[in-house]
């Protein structure tokens, strides 16, 4: 990981956001979007194999 | 023994009811409805595998202890291995809940289904914060010593001390993973009794 090191210096202090009392880290906000978005591409992705699966209803 | 004294045994009765309510082909069925073919499906499995990893490498943690897990690289490997799994674990879990919320999966009697979900949930996170506090170095110290004004202003630091480290190492490796296994089982046994929810549009069709 020592490659990922000299991208983003992982040293100093953490940064963070601050509106009134809402207080996040980006290191948080940025695993809440990478959510947001695996969530949106689950549901539109295609699913492999969704044509030939048999029924049971 | 009569028959009727037979059928009124509860071993008896206990096999009836099992059988009744999970038949081996609603355990394990071979197919599923269409609309169980997305990715949104996928993501209770992940979590299930996920928790499988997280237990796997917390094994191996307790097996040497913590001077290997901070001083040898499989040590911290193994280390890093357990925090990443849980890292996918809540990810994962998150999308999960978030699918089922939109999809409404508790309806059709599946409450049980999603209060094991909301329970397993809450269990997680405490299993979480006694992970952090149970690391030994001054990470864990830090977190303590925060946490422990946020516990006591509820009152609960009274039985509940994220500073004493032999309290917090047992609930993490020991009654917190139980209850965690143990209620993802039901959770995932629920599941199976009722069958995955219709979609909103096809409820009508199956209510008829
Ligand atoms: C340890 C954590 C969890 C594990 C291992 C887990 C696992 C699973 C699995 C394997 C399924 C069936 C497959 C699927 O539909 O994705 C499922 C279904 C379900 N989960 Fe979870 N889950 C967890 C947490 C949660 C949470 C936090 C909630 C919501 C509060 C939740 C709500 C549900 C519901 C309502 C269903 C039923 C869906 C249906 O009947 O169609 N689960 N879960």
């Amino acid at each position: 990981m020592n490659w990922l090191g000299s991208i983003i210096n992982l040293d100093g202090y953490g940064h963070y956001l601050h509106w009134h009392f809402i207080l996040v880290s980006v290191a948080n906000l940025i695993v809440v979007g990478l959510m947001v978005i695996t969530f949106v591409a689950a549901l539109f992705l295609p699913f492999p194999g969704k044509g030939r699966r048999k029924e049971n209803r | 023994m009569s028959t009727t004294e037979i059928d009124r045994q509860w071993t008896t009765r206990l096999r009836k009811r099992v059988e009744g309510k999970l038949p081996p082909e609603k355990l394990l069925p071979d197919t599923q409805p269409a609309y169980v073919a997305s990715w949104i499906y996928v993501f209770g499995v992940a979590t299930l595998s996920s928790l499988i990893l997280v237990i796997a490498t917390g094994t191996l943690l307790a097996i040497r202890g913590p001077i290997w897990w901070h001083q040898s690289s499989i040590g911290h490997f193994v280390n890093s291995l357990h925090l990443w799994s849980v890292e996918i674990f809540f990810f994962s879990m998150i999308i999960h809940l978030w699918g089922k919320f939109f999809m409404g999966a508790w309806r059709g009697g599946r409450q049980l289904t999603w209060m094991t979900g909301v329970v397993t949930f809450v269990v997680s996170i405490v299993t979480g914060l006694t992970g952090y506090v149970s690391q030994t170095n001054f990470d864990s110290q830090w977190i303590s010593t925060q946490a422990k004004d946020g516990i006591n202003a509820t009152g609960g630091g009274a039985f509940f001390n994220v500073l004493n480290f032999g309290q917090m190492l047992m609930w993490h490796i020991v009654l917190l993973p139980i209850a965690a296994v143990i209620l993802t089982a039901l959770h995932v046994l629920m599941v199976r009794v009722k069958g995955v929810v219709p979609p909103y549009e096809d409820e009508k069709k199956v209510a008829q």
